[in-house]
């Protein structure tokens, strides 16, 4: 009786999944665990999959994926800090036919960007914007974010955020979505198989959506940040989905009239 | 009747041994290697043949290390 | 045929980007400078030429549209006044940095602080010195009259686009809010698509084609060796910008046994001081710098061997005399006659200072 053998399997007729070769061949910066690099994935297959590689201009933030345009095969403008809806306002006003995106982390848009995001997001710009919230600032050293949860602890509200002095976690997702020039708002997440999926296919949307002049997409994708939370990866999803998630659920927050 | 098999192939050199994938993995086909890559990480590692090639560990791994094979298997040949 | 109107020098800018061939202007309102935004959106350009016009949140969203629409390869500017200038800062450093073309328009107000809504020209330092953080250089463009308001944007896109530099043009409140006749540049139609593909797809974000690598726009370079040489590299455009950009204009210099440095309006205001001057027997003549960056060093270094003292006016309290100072060397006295604060010097007090600080009296 014939054995299949690991060998067997292994043929080039038989691939299932790789990674997208729009993802540069090269080590990511990111810690180990963090979601960025799936979010990078996704996005890229994204592009793949819609065919639009040389129609993307993607704009990069400053924080942790400051770097992304290292990694993403498409032109990328790097932004100042909370400046990138302002780039891409202007990228896709004077390249309309272009598929625009700029991706973000929570300092970057619900912090310093806070007038570009809401702004942006008012006009109706026909960019997407995936935010990747993990409720600090990763590339600084872990400090308090506008989206760190009440008593979180980081390391400029060591004895954790009160609420007293320091304010209450920003939805800026949920804000946006009330704005009429935004036409996709959604909260999604990278750490099963499951959300990675689901993210996928908000990002489709959302590329899709906005190129059809809907206005602003916007891709809110709660992560982790093992390194600044200070536990393993397996553990800050855990976390993550026992605390991140009941403050900022997961799931469509506004979708197209016609839907 | 047909029946899948999977097989995985970990780029151990960059895998940074997060072990996302070790429990995403409905047949528990993962493990984490007791030796080291050159940046210092243990990395993932097949530990069984029960693979059926559903690609959760490589939907979900961060820096997109897993390449995944599937085939069906006549019910016969197993 | 040119075209012959009476104009303001903010609307004669407005105009002349439209003619220009400019892709994008982004704004936003501030005293003495508005009549910029005003104009345009009153005339629409995105009808006819394609011009995109856009009133951003801020200066600073407004700079960061600037810097969005260059990394594209395309012609964009904006306009302020000082303190729109300062917020704008950030993204003025960030276009130098990365190495891309645009104009920026001050239209200079007096300061510091929110100041007053009168001219000045306090912001000397600011504009030629950097302005924002890192070692980075501007090309400064100092217009005097209402047509070099309209000349300086068609200049100002060319020298920006051959040094991929941002251009500042330096006014003030005077020469953007007068009116005076102004010939109109010729329409120059805006770049195609592949038109910028061809002349900047080396480095632009057009799209990444098959055919080259990716692009990108950043001035992010972590490691410090690379950082140095890429600061080399800036440094190497801005010294052939001063071997071969250096603009300037004499008055009455062929005689002249004392020379007055000023620039823009002022400039304006020590031609009738010359002409006072001399009527009163004193060989005066005038250098005024067009290009404040670079800085005219080797004619007033030419100028210290033929005269007897210089008087630097300025709408401040003295920021180009250090320029002067440096390109005399110690040559001869070298001093400055400046008001501020939105005051603007008359040209028998401009006289009087020569008088009483050079000439002795």
């Amino acid at each position: 009786m014939a054995v299949i053998t690991r060998e067997d399997i292994i043929k080039p007729e038989n691939l299932v999944y790789k990674r997208t070769s729009l993802l540069v061949d090269c080590a990511l910066s990111y810690c180990p665990g963090c979601g960025h690099g799936t979010a990078h994935r996704m996005l890229m297959e994204v592009i793949e999959e819609m065919g639009i590689q040389s129609k993307t201009i993607g704009v990069a933030p400053v924080g942790c994926s400051v770097l992304a345009y290292e990694f993403l095969d498409i032109d990328v403008q790097q932004a100042a800090h909370g400046r990138a809806p302002a780039l891409a306002t202007a990228i896709k006003r004077l390249m309309p036919e272009k598929y625009v995106f700029t991706y973000q982390g929570d300092g970057d848009l619900a912090a310093i960007g806070t007038a570009e995001t809401i702004h942006a997001c008012n006009r109706g710009e026909n960019f997407v914007i995936i935010f990747i919230n993990n409720g600090i600032y990763g590339m600084t050293g872990g400090q308090m974010a506008p989206t760190t949860l009440p008593h979180m602890r980081a390391s400029t509200c060591p004895y954790g955020r009160d609420t007293e002095t320091m304010g209450n976690p920003l939805k800026i997702t949920e804000l946006v979505a009330t704005l009429p020039g935004t036409c996709y708002v959604t909260r999604q997440a990278v750490h099963t198989p499951g959300n990675v999926r689901k993210t996928k296919k908000a990002l489709r949307k959302a590329f899709e959506y906005s190129y059809a002049k809907k206005g602003v997409s916007l891709v809110e994708i709660v992560s982790n940040c093992n390194s600044g939370w200070k536990m393993t990866p397996v553990q800050s999803n855990k976390w993550m989905e026992e605390n991140m998630f009941p403050y900022y659920p997961l799931g469509d927050i506004k979708v197209p009239a016609a839907e | 009747m047909a029946k899948v098999k999977g097989a995985i192939v970990i780029n151990n050199e960059r895998c940074k041994g997060c072990e996302v994938c070790v429990d995403v993995c409905p047949e528990s086909v993962i493990a984490m290697n007791k030796n080291v890559n050159t940046k210092g990480y243990h990395y993932a590692m097949v530990t069984n043949e029960n693979c059926t090639g559903c690609t959760n560990c490589a939907v979900v791994c961060p820096d997109g290390v897993i390449t995944v094979y599937r085939v069906k298997v006549p019910t016969e040949v197993v | 045929m040119k075209e012959l109107r009476l104009m303001k020098g903010n609307e004669a800018i407005a105009e002349a980007a439209i003619r220009a061939g400019a892709d994008g202007y982004f704004g936003y309102p501030i005293t003495p400078q508005s009549e910029i935004l005003e104009y345009l959106m009153a005339e629409k350009p995105y009808e006819t030429t394609g011009m995109v016009v856009l009133q951003a949140e801020s200066e600073v969203a407004a700079i960061n549209m600037v810097y969005g629409g260059a990394s594209c390869g395309k012609k964009c500017w904006t306009s302020s006044s000082s303190p729109g200038i300062s917020l704008k800062q950030e993204g003025i450093s960030y276009m130098a940095g990365s190495e891309l073309p645009g104009i920026i328009v001050n239209v200079v107000r007096g300061g510091p602080g929110l100041g007053t809504i009168q001219p000045s020209q306090a912001d000397y330092f600011q504009a030629t010195k950097g302005g924002g953080h890192g070692d980075y250089r501007l090309l400064v463009l100092a217009p005097a009259s209402v047509q070099e308001m309209a000349d300086f944007i068609p200049l100002g896109f060319d020298l920006a686009f051959k040094y991929r530099n941002p251009v500042m043009i330096l006014t003030d409140g005077v020469i953007g809010q007068m009116m005076e006749k102004v010939e109109l540049p010729e329409f120059t139609p805006r770049w195609t698509e592949e038109e910028i593909v061809k002349m900047s797809g080396d480095w632009a974000t057009t799209g990444k084609t098959p055919d080259r690598e990716r692009n990108i726009i950043s001035s992010l370079i972590l490691d410090s060796a690379k950082q140095e040489k890429h600061v080399k590299k800036l440094e190497l455009k801005y010294k052939a910008m001063e071997a071969d950009e250096v603009r300037y204009e004499t008055f009455q210099c062929e005689d002249a046994e004392y020379l007055l440095v000023a620039f823009g309006s002022t400039a304006r205001i020590c031609q009738k001081s010359v002409d006072i001057a001399r009527a009163k027997g004193i060989k005066v003549g005038l250098l005024r710098p067009i290009t404040l960056y670079p800085f005219p060093t080797i004619p007033i270094h030419e100028l210290a061997s033929q005269v007897k003292g210089m008087l630097v006016v300025e709408m401040n309290l003295g920021q180009m005399v250090e320029d002067v100072r440096l390109a005399v060397n110690g040559k001869v006295q070298v001093e400055h006659f400046g008001r501020c604060g939105g005051m603007i010097p008359n040209p028998d007090e401009i006289v009087k200072n020569l008088v009483s600080k050079i000439i002795g009296g």
